[in-house]
């Protein structure tokens, strides 16, 4: 069944069409991952996903619900979540404050003006579990500008899933991260396949591969293909416009 | 008596507390004995000094409360006081001295008036949330300036202190003293509750990363109103103690001068700690009287040594005390 459908998608900046006549199709269950050159559009698209673009025409439906219009806060709630190319994360709060804000976000109102909520169980004690999921229990008092790169990735990941959503957007996951950071982010990611539905940017191939369910690519805004790992591996037309440019 | 096992089971609270709140508690006690210590040495002058300190050191941690913990810097905060001056003002004009009264106005128009603004300011961010509060504060000044019938910019004598049907004499200038004394620990104590609940939390949230907060889900529009809402109904309180204190009011009260004072006041002491505000005002206030009695160009070293302490002293007053003591306590 389809989670999320994309219905003839467009955005332009200027004279340039970022997204053009998107059709896509994400189904529940999946991790499908969207590849592309740089400056395909692939942020500009997943922008429009989570609400912070709107696009110029077409339409957005997640879980049966016309979104296009929605405001960010308001897709939030109805279990879409977005993970930041660069990282954005409360850099002044400890790690496990900013998974507690995430967790708040989705406990109703925040009008409470007197329990201190660093001793409210009823966000720590989930908040340290979706640090655990990520591997950062041990970090949970660091600030977050005292850890590392990659941990701040992790982070990202666990604020993601502490909304508890349906559909994880997830921007370039391991970019800027070393070889032996990625391989722990493609472990984190792949323990949470099956339960969560991904739609995944990422510019590592290794990762993209070793993930994917299905994937689709994107060349100058529109999409040429989609298929599953293997198909695309072998798609002639793909290999041209993009894998090809790394062979040669 | 049972007291030794326990002592070692349940550390004393305070000994036990976070240096910063052991540090502010030193300086309440110490505001707490000042006015035997002022009588003693018959100084009363300095209790009128310490007196204004405390009402100012109010107004500054409500300005806080925004500027500091909600990065929201307001340019316009002295019309708040102004409000809250003239609610005590225009009552007595008419003959009206109900203490109650007065507090109750001040805190309702002011909270009124930031409700109005707020929602207005609010959606800008940045230099233009400065100059919009800013306009909105002048605006305020000039409204009273045109107020014939209140003094204009002559201002208005405030004949007598405001009445708690013998409960409270303001005109004894120890108990008024201690009025704004306790008035200032609740409003820290408020503040540092609110600070750190759910909604202080979203607020701060909204100041470090705006945008991750909508991500997440967080409508941070309102919350942000709420708690600029409750800083100029804070503020307004303020205001109305100022009024009592001064005796008078004049638009001049709500110059956007004031307001610059007050945000030098909360950088000078340490912008999102709870007791900054009072370390910035206290400061403020003392070097004020010291420099001006000692020469006539005090305005000029005054500004190098806040210049001084906005580059060099990383979290103002509050974190240079912070930081001393607990090297202190490292080196023991």
């Amino acid at each position: 069944m389809a989670l999320m459908q994309i219905r003839d998608l467009n955005k332009s900046f200027g004279g340039v069409h970022a997204t053009a006549h998107v059709n896509l199709e994400v189904t529940e269950g999946e991790v499908h991952a969207i590849i592309g050159p740089n400056g395909a559009g692939k942020t500009t698209l997943i922008s429009q996903l989570s609400g912070e673009l709107l696009p110029d025409s077409g339409e957005i439906l997640f879980a049966g619900r016309n979104i296009t219009k929605l405001p960010m806060h308001a897709r939030s709630h109805m279990g879409l979540a977005r993970s930041f190319q660069i990282t954005s994360v409360f850099q002044d709060m400890t790690m496990l404050e900013n998974v507690a804000l995430a967790i708040q976000a989705h406990q109703g109102h925040s009008f409470r003006f007197w329990k201190p909520s660093a001793k409210d169980a009823s966000l720590t004690g989930p908040a340290m579990e979706y640090l655990a999921q990520v591997g950062l229990e041990d970090k949970a008092n660091s600030i977050a500008n005292a850890v590392s790169h990659g941990e701040h990735r992790q982070l990202e990941i666990a604020m993601a899933l502490a909304t508890e959503p349906k559909l994880l957007l997830l921007d370039e996951p391991m970019a800027g991260m070393g070889q032996e950071e990625s391989s722990r982010m493609v472990e984190i990611l792949g323990k949470l396949k099956g339960s969560k539905t991904m739609l995944l940017i990422e510019h590592d191939m290794d990762a993209v591969f070793a993930l994917a369910d299905r994937i689709s690519v994107l060349v100058y805004g529109a999409i040429i293909a989609t298929d599953t790992p293997d198909a695309i591996r072998s798609n002639e037309e793909v290999k041209r416009a993009y894998l090809g440019e790394e062979a040669a | 008596m049972n007291g030794s096992p326990n002592m070692s089971s349940r550390p004393n609270p305070i000994l036990s507390a976070p240096r910063w709140l052991q540090i502010g508690i030193v300086v309440m006690a110490l505001l707490a004995v000042a006015p035997p210590i002022i009588a003693a040495l018959d100084q009363a002058f300095w209790l009128d000094v310490f007196t204004r300190m405390l009402i100012l050191a109010i107004a500054a941690a409500s300005l806080n409360l925004i500027l500091g913990f909600g990065g929201m810097v307001s340019f316009g905060h002295a019309a708040f006081l102004g409000i809250g001056a003239y609610c005590v003002g225009i009552p007595a004009y008419y003959d009206v001295y109900g203490g109650f009264l007065h507090i109750g106005f001040a805190v309702f128009f002011s909270a009124l008036y930031a409700l109005i603004t707020g929602a207005i300011s609010l959606r800008t961010k940045g230099v233009h949330f400065i100059m919009i509060t800013m306009a909105f504060g002048q605006m305020m000044f000039f409204g009273f300036v045109s107020l014939e019938e209140y003094g204009g910019d002559d201002g208005l004598i405030i004949y007598e202190r405001s009445n708690f049907n013998g409960l409270i004499d303001l005109y004894d200038d120890t108990t008024f003293y201690y009025v704004c004394l306790i008035s200032l620990a609740v409003v820290l104590f408020i503040i540092n509750r609110l600070v750190n609940s759910r909604f202080g939390m979203v607020v701060k949230g909204a100041k470090s990363n705006e945008r991750r907060m909508g991500a997440l889900g967080h409508p941070t529009y309102r919350y942000r109103l709420t708690a600029y809402v409750v800083s100029g109904a804070i503020c307004g309180y303020a205001g109305a103690l100022l009024g009592n204190f001064t005796e008078f009011i004049s638009p001049e009260m709500m110059d956007w001068t004031r307001s610059g004072e007050l945000i030098f006041m909360v950088v000078l002491g340490g912008t999102a700690t709870i007791f900054g505000p009072v370390y910035g005002v206290l400061a403020f206030l003392v070097i004020e009287e010291v420099l001006s009695s000692i020469t006539t160009y005090w305005h000029l070293i005054f500004g190098l040594l806040l210049v001084l302490v906005v580059l060099f002293v990383r979290g103002g007053i509050a974190g240079l005390l912070r930081g001393w003591f607990s090297r202190k306590k490292g080196a023991v």
